[in-house]
């Protein structure tokens, strides 16, 4: 008799109310949970009807030697160098305004806040924290240029026609 | 007011149907007075009796008022303004220049709306800097320092969301900048600017979110604000005079 009080000593106390509370507020905020998973879920878009990255820049025939040609639609820059092509983002790396391509400096250069790159996007001065990207380039099989502006690569792969 | 009109306006609070509104009656005395105060959903966030150095100028010099009605006349001239503004790309950028040039008053309509902005923002940050340098947000008016730190980020979040709905170029590269800006916090930085923008540029998803945020969540929200900011001053002794504590309990019954 006396072992049966003892165990029943140790047992806390719940009273119904209690119990309630707890299966209350617990159900709370397991629906509060559940509703910002909803709310979170809701507002991430599932289908962004965004323009794809790829972009085919055409026959490379179209770019003379030596020249830079900035496709500000798209921002990117397609150069022909003596090496072969590659393509440059145009999207500045400091806070992502477009870039624009000055040839009579021959440099890009961002409008919002000064910063200066060359055609290889090496940072000549301002505030870009990194130089331009390069972005993936390839020939298409029907010998159309192509390049992927979300595709970053190392700089200096250059592609020979 | 002349004696004649003061008749009529007597007589028109004896009656049925203004005493079936306004409860406090007719009488003149303080208790009627602040009868009046007490018995309204709009005054009674503001305390019965304030002392007149209170309210005289070189106190506040009225920041805080003059910050309240910048963002009722915003409220005014924004409602208007919605019924010839599409929030879709491009349209929005044709709506803004029909408001210009085509709608009747749209041009005052948008830069009364435009200018008030601008000054609301000053207001605001001078309100601020007024607390401050008087020594108003001490105890007992420290949490209603904290809720106006909350109302002035959302005024600079309603002054932000409005700069994108013109849908011209400024508009454009400023919320690309102030929204690459956001993806630098750490960890949530590009999650968050993904959401507020609804996509991985500044487009036709963010000129929405921005305009919903605008026209309907932030205001909601600050008037919420606005009225525990309101209420607070007269739970916390009324307007700082920058007399003694002591002082103040003494001069505002019922505060």
């Amino acid at each position: 008799m006396s072992e049966i009080l003892s165990a029943k000593e140790q047992v806390p106390e719940v009273t119904r109310r209690e119990t309630l509370v707890r299966l209350g507020v617990g159900s709370f905020a397991l629906a509060a949970c559940g509703a910002c998973l909803f709310g979170y879920k809701f507002l991430s878009p599932n289908v962004l009807y965004e323009p794809s990255t790829v972009i085919n820049l055409g026959q490379p025939g179209r770019f003379s030697p030596n020249s830079v040609t900035a496709d500000p639609e798209n921002g990117i820059y397609a150069v022909h160098s003596a090496e072969g092509f590659y393509a440059l983002s145009a999207v500045c790396t400091h806070l992502g305004c477009l870039t624009v391509w000055k040839p009579d400096a021959s440099l890009i250069a961002c409008p919002c806040h000064g910063s200066k790159f060359d055609r290889h996007g090496i940072k000549l001065e301002g505030p870009a924290p990194k130089p331009l990207p390069w972005l993936k380039v390839w020939l298409s099989d029907e010998g159309d240029l192509m390049v992927d502006r979300g595709a970053f690569i190392p700089p200096n792969q250059y592609i020979r026609t | 007011m002349m004696p004649a009109m003061e008749g009529y306006w007597n007589q028109l609070r004896r009656t049925r149907v203004w005493k079936s509104v306004f409860r406090s009656g007719t009488g003149t005395s303080n208790l009627h007075r602040s009868q009046v105060v007490q018995q309204s959903i709009f005054l009674h966030l503001l305390a019965v009796k304030v002392r007149k150095r209170a309210i005289s100028f070189r106190v506040t010099w009225y920041l805080g008022t003059l910050s309240t009605a910048t963002f009722a006349i915003l409220v005014i001239t924004g409602i208007p303004l919605m019924l010839y503004y599409h929030p879709s790309a491009p349209q929005a950028y044709a709506d803004m220049k029909d408001l210009q040039f085509v709608v009747t008053a749209g041009v005052f309509l948008r830069n009364l709306h435009r200018w008030s902005a601008h000054a609301m923002v000053l207001l605001v940050f001078a309100h601020m800097f007024k607390v401050f340098y008087r020594g108003a947000y001490r105890t007992p008016r420290e949490f209603n320092w904290v809720v106006g730190v909350i109302l002035l980020t959302l005024t600079l979040f309603l002054s932000y969301t409005g700069y994108l709905l013109p849908w011209d170029q400024l508009a454009f590269w400023a919320i690309t900048v102030g929204s690459n800006l956001l993806s630098a916090v750490p960890l949530v930085g590009e999650k968050v600017r993904f959401l507020m923008l609804g996509g991985h540029t500044v487009n036709a998803n963010a000129l929405l979110r921005f305009y919903v945020l605008h026209c309907v969540i932030l205001p909601a929200v600050a008037v919420m604000f606005l009225a525990i900011h309101f209420w607070r001053i007269r739970k916390d002794g009324g307007i700082h005079t920058g007399e003694l504590k002591a002082a103040v309990k003494e001069d505002i019954p019922h505060a």
